[in-house]
């Protein structure tokens, strides 16, 4: 039994880093722009068809293929900010966001159905299916070297974020848009960057998800939830509450999963109401989230 | 916020009685609305006529809450599929056949009501996007509850008792309880957005701390707003599942319930009577007769795109848009008249969350 649970926290965190990459996506776009992009689970989807595309049609691997799915959501990312969400603005603001985005996803995922149909695929490389014995866990080599890629790109996005002028433009963005765009900041600019980043980051996500899991164009809604979810945990905005809250939610069910799996999801989504409750702002959340 | 009470009062003087013409315009819709199996006896129409009443009512039900409070439910789907295995449970349990089990829609109602209770007092404790994400959260448990559950017939889901009745006029009880359902959350938006308790749903819409600082008791304003939408969502709820005869967690509790519905008011206009009420006659059977004609996915992917059209083009709804603009006409020749608010500076790009870190 305590094997099985060990095995059950290894396996979450591995997960859960790679839902940390898609989580730190959809919480740095909800603090520089003020919206909750529900697009980021078909978005993930997305990345993984075309993961699966360059796989299956020009034999590049899935990391290899990364260099060229990544930049290619950034533009699909930067084309859907400022086509859609830029020219949003007054007293509806944050709903009528939301909906846009709903109704991208709701486009993008009618296309990948037309595309590519409803049946479930999932990415194949030699190291989805074998797995290696470190300390008396099997590991699958995909789990590992997702997980690797995930803390790869969180430290990059870290390093663009607290070392760079561009990061510093975007945490001015997120703790206050008007001074920002007093003291010269050209938050428009900013504001399509950011969406392009977190759009991108998905690609990898999306990779590492369809490598890991059976997936069709449906798939986003599950993925959305349980991003929705994450981000709140940690509180809205909050990058740091973003990768806690993701190791912590994907073991937790991973955990339960062993003796209830049908019900492991429920347990995901109970722990957000509970925490919720005890603190309305997420463990990490700062006030000013939670008022209007 | 002033801008929107003030409008709010002087409709209010203004609605005292319904203006002649608009009474006239009312009752005129009421007739087509009840004269329509008569006219077009066929199936099929009377079919879309369901749906449509169907989606008037919940799409007004949305928006009394969400639409005055400005408080986005994305989970009013928990309130509709609970309304519908209630009836069903209670149905198969009880051994209710035939015509009876109409007798058991008010216990819909009290279903949607009761759970509306525990899910407000839980849900509205947060604001804007924590909010949304709750009731988001929420729906997918009742979802998981649904498939999980051994009561609720897990993934089949339940069957509603058979009704004997010709397949020619099969639709026509139901068009005229759907027509009952649609009126009724009509009627009911209409007398809470005028009365005292619509007003305060609008001050907490537009600034919750400063109205809770003159005096409205928010928790208490918005619970039972919520309760109220909770009741007729599941009371419809209910009648959808004993139209269709089936249920299932996929159907019931239906994500893209969520979104038509908010959708409907979007494009009809947030917060109007009659704004959810046009979107939802608009986008329903335009979509059932997407989904009848295309491959379904077509049907999405033309939904989507005309919300994003409907954004760009009428942010603000049809019916306020369209309103401005019939009385700019009306206007036009008058001298003009100043705008009573001074017009309010353009938000950026990205919208002041930070501003309440003052």
């Amino acid at each position: 039994m305590a094997r099985e649970i060990y095995q059950a926290i290894v396996d979450g965190i591995l997960v859960g880093g790679v839902y940390a990459l898609m989580a730190v996506g959809l919480t740095l776009i909800f603090g520089v722009l003020d919206i909750i992009n529900i697009a980021q689970g078909v978005m993930v989807i997305l990345g993984a068809y075309l993961s699966y595309e360059l796989a299956a049609r020009l034999h590049i691997d899935l990391f290899l293929g990364l260099l060229v799915t990544v930049p290619a959501m950034f533009v699909i990312g930067v084309v859907i900010q400022w086509a859609f969400i830029r020219p949003l603005r007054g007293r509806e603001r944050t709903s009528m966001t939301l909906l846009v985005s709903y109704a991208v996803a709701l486009i993008i995922e009618g296309l990948l159905y037309e595309f590519f149909g409803a049946n479930s695929r999932q990415l194949n490389a030699s190291y989805v299916t074998s797995s290696v014995h470190v300390f008396g866990f099997y590991l699958s080599y995909i789990y590992l070297y997702g997980f690797v890629l995930a803390l790869v790109l969180v430290a990059a996005l870290f390093t663009l974020l607290y070392r760079t002028k561009f990061g510093r433009s975007v945490r001015a963005t997120m703790q206050d848009a008007t001074a920002a765009r007093l003291i010269g900041i050209n938050i428009s600019r900013v504001a399509a960057i950011t969406y392009g980043i977190g759009v991108a980051v998905t690609a990898a996500g999306g990779m590492v998800f369809g490598a890991t899991n059976a997936f069709n164009p449906n798939s986003g809604y599950d993925l959305i939830s349980r991003l929705l979810a994450i981000i709140v945990l940690g509180g809205l905005g909050s990058i740091g509450g973003a990768l806690a809250a993701s190791i912590f939610m994907i073991t937790l069910e991973s955990v339960v999963d062993i003796w209830q799996p049908t019900w492991a999801i429920v347990v995901f989504y109970a722990a957000l109401v509970l925490v919720l409750l005890i603190r309305p702002t997420g463990l990490f959340g700062r006030k000013a989230v939670r008022a209007q | 916020m002033s801008e929107d009470l003030i409008e709010g009062r002087s409709g209010l003087s203004r609605l005292r009685g319904l203006g002649g013409l608009q009474l006239a315009f009312v009752v005129a819709l009421l007739a087509v609305a009840v004269a329509f199996p008569v006219l077009f006896p066929s199936p099929v129409a009377t079919n879309y006529g369901v749906f449509a009443l169907i989606f008037v009512a919940v799409a007004s039900a949305w928006n009394l809450f969400s639409g005055f409070s400005g408080y986005i439910s994305l989970g009013n789907a928990v309130f509709f599929g609970s309304g519908a295995y209630a009836l069903g449970i209670a149905a198969r349990d009880w051994h209710v056949t035939g015509t009876a089990v109409f007798a058991l829609l008010p216990l819909s109602a009290a279903v949607g009501a009761l759970i509306a209770v525990p899910f407000g007092l839980i849900a509205l404790r947060v604001r804007r996007h924590t909010f949304i994400v709750i009731t988001i959260a929420v729906f997918f448990i009742f979802q998981l509850m649904a498939y999980n559950f051994s009561f609720t017939g897990g993934t089949t889901g339940l069957d509603a008792p058979f009704l004997p009745w010709a397949p020619q006029t099969y639709n026509n009880p139901f068009y005229y309880i759907a027509l009952g359902c649609a009126v009724g959350a009509i009627a009911l938006s209409w007398l809470i957005r005028r009365s005292r308790f619509g007003l305060q749903l609008r001050a907490i819409r537009d600034d919750e701390d400063r109205a809770r600082g003159l005096g409205v008791h928010a928790m208490r304003v918005k619970l039972s707003a919520f309760v109220v939408a909770g009741a007729v969502t599941g009371l419809v709820g209910g009648v959808w599942f004993f139209y269709l005869g089936q249920v299932e967690p996929s159907s019931g509790f239906d994500p893209l319930f969520d979104l038509s519905v908010v959708l409907m008011s979007f494009l009809g206009g947030l917060g109007t009577v009659s704004g959810p009420v046009l979107g939802a006659l608009i986008i329903e059977p335009g979509q059932l007769y997407l989904t009848a004609n295309t491959n379904g996915y077509i049907s999405e992917i033309l939904l989507g795109s005309l919300f994003l059209v409907a954004v760009l083009l009428v942010p603000r709804g049809i019916i306020p848009t369209g309103g401005e603009y019939i009385r700019r006409l009306t206007r036009r020749g008058r001298a003009a008249i100043p705008a009573a608010v001074p017009s309010v500076p353009q938000a950026p790009d990205t919208a002041p969350v930070q501003e309440a870190q003052r």
